[in-house]
């Protein structure tokens, strides 16, 4: 039998945490090993267990997977998480890139120089208000079921519940005019695995402080 | 039936180009819309047909898709050039994501001011040359087989073909230490399809030169 997966990263959510909510939606359990310092990346890579010498790498089914979407798709198939056909697939991908974009944006806020900090929250908020989440909202509108594809839960639901709550940690509010969204914030909330997850002490991370920034710039040397 | 699937973009690589490729090395005709004016951009973001008011949309099979990678998956597996099962789809999937990393490095090149040129190159050269072409040439090496995943034709190996030809257009020499690449070169490019692609007067497009760059911003800004 295989061993849990062994997820190898920061202490903290950058390209990983993702990968977290879809196990943890899954119901699978993982390990963490993580890179404290500079030494521990160079270790890994002296290893020879990093194909492209990057992270994050994902220890899973005798692979040593990296590349964030490809560890994401993987998971999302072998989980039953990618939607029953190839249209329904298609569906899934496109709603996924978009939450994976805006999610972008808000994640590289802390690297952007200082003074174009308020100007980039602005974008982010913008961006969220206007470009993604009325996607969103008129997609749960207008087939007026619980998930965004397919009629049942997929990757791209988990993904939008991470996207939804990191643009309240940017502005509390910002959902103010998405009733579908909020409904569906608090309903795959509720999902049992979902759930656990969000509760403390579980494997979620939460958002990058100064200090932590400070670490994450001296690993990777950006 | 339905018809060709029809490409939105503008004139150019950009984010459109590996589904060119695709479409191209699975010998499907496909139609282009080209951007040319901000007008133009204008119309398609009022007719309410790209979903994040963004480019690529691809209109196929009924869809009209967009965001590249949800583009060339939908392809990729639609015309079996994703493998045969999930291990063989995730190793696909990894080798084709680092090509997209190469590849945006790679399209950077054309639109450096020429101050910045040199050094830019260097980039390139250290990390073609030390992180990615080597891992291709061991997996070729290890298998001793004519595609990458599989000992079958995938996206994996178009998209590989595609990123060895733009780094030889930055620096044509930049395949001098990997021989089973120059190989994997010829003998891909040599596919029907493939090489039809690669003849003048194809759908492939030009790189994009820095006297290009005013037109194109036009467009979308």
């Amino acid at each position: 039998m295989a061993g849990k997966p062994k997820l190898h990263y920061t202490r903290g959510r950058g390209k990983m945490e993702s990968i977290r909510w879809l196990l943890a939606a899954a119901g699978v359990e993982f390990e963490e090993e993580f890179i404290e310092k500079k030494e521990d990346l160079e270790k890994l890579r002296n290893d020879g267990v990093l194909l492209f010498q990057q992270v994050p790498m994902v220890e899973m089914d005798g692979m040593k997977m990296v590349q964030t979407r490809a560890i994401l798709s993987y998971i999302a198939a072998k989980y039953n998480l990618y939607g029953k056909d190839l249209k329904e697939r298609a569906w899934i991908d496109m709603y996924v890139e978009g939450t994976t974009d805006l999610m972008g944006m808000i994640m590289y806020l802390p690297f952007q120089p200082a003074d174009t900090k308020e100007k980039n929250l602005a974008l982010i908020i913008e961006r969220a208000t206007t470009r993604y989440f009325p996607v969103y909202e008129k997609a749960l509108k207008d087939h007026g079921h619980d998930y965004l594809v397919g009629n049942k839960l997929s990757w791209a639901d988990i993904h939008l519940l991470e996207a939804i709550l990191m643009a309240e940690e940017c502005k509390p509010d910002i959902l103010s005019a998405f009733p579908l969204l909020q409904a569906f914030k608090g309903r795959i909330s509720n999902i049992p695995t979902i759930k656990k997850f969000l509760q403390p002490g579980s494997q979620r991370k939460p958002p990058a402080d100064e200090k932590f920034i400070a670490t994450v710039r001296k690993i990777f040397n950006i | 039936m339905a018809g060709k699937p029809k490409l939105h973009y503008f004139n150019g690589r950009g984010r459109m180009e590996t589904t060119r490729w695709l479409l191209a090395a699975a010998g499907v005709e496909f139609e282009e819309c080209f951007l040319e004016s901000k007008d133009d951009m204008i119309k398609l973001l009022n007719n309410g047909v790209l979903l994040f008011q963004q480019v690529p949309m691809v209109e196929i099979d009924g869809m009209k898709m967009v965001q590249s990678r949800a583009i060339c998956n939908y392809i990729a597996a639609k015309y079996n050039l994703y493998g045969k099962d999930l291990k063989q789809r995730a190793l696909i999937d990894m080798y084709v994501e680092a090509l997209m990393d190469l590849n945006e490095l790679l399209m950077a090149h054309h639109l450096q001011p020429a101050d910045k040129k040199e050094q830019h190159l260097a980039t390139i050269v250290d990390k073609a040359t030390n992180r990615y072409f080597p891992v291709y040439e061991k997996v070729l090496k290890d298998h001793g087989q004519d595609f990458l995943v599989g000992n079958q034709l995938s996206r994996a190996d178009v998209q590989l073909l595609e990123t060895l030809l733009m780094a030889e257009e930055c620096k044509p020499d930049l395949l001098a230490k990997f021989p089973l690449l120059q190989s994997f070169k010829a003998r891909t490019s040599n596919i029907p399809t493939i090489k039809k692609f690669l003849q003048p007067g194809s759908q492939r497009k030009p790189p994009l030169q820095e006297k290009d760059l005013p037109k194109v911003m036009k467009i979308f800004y």
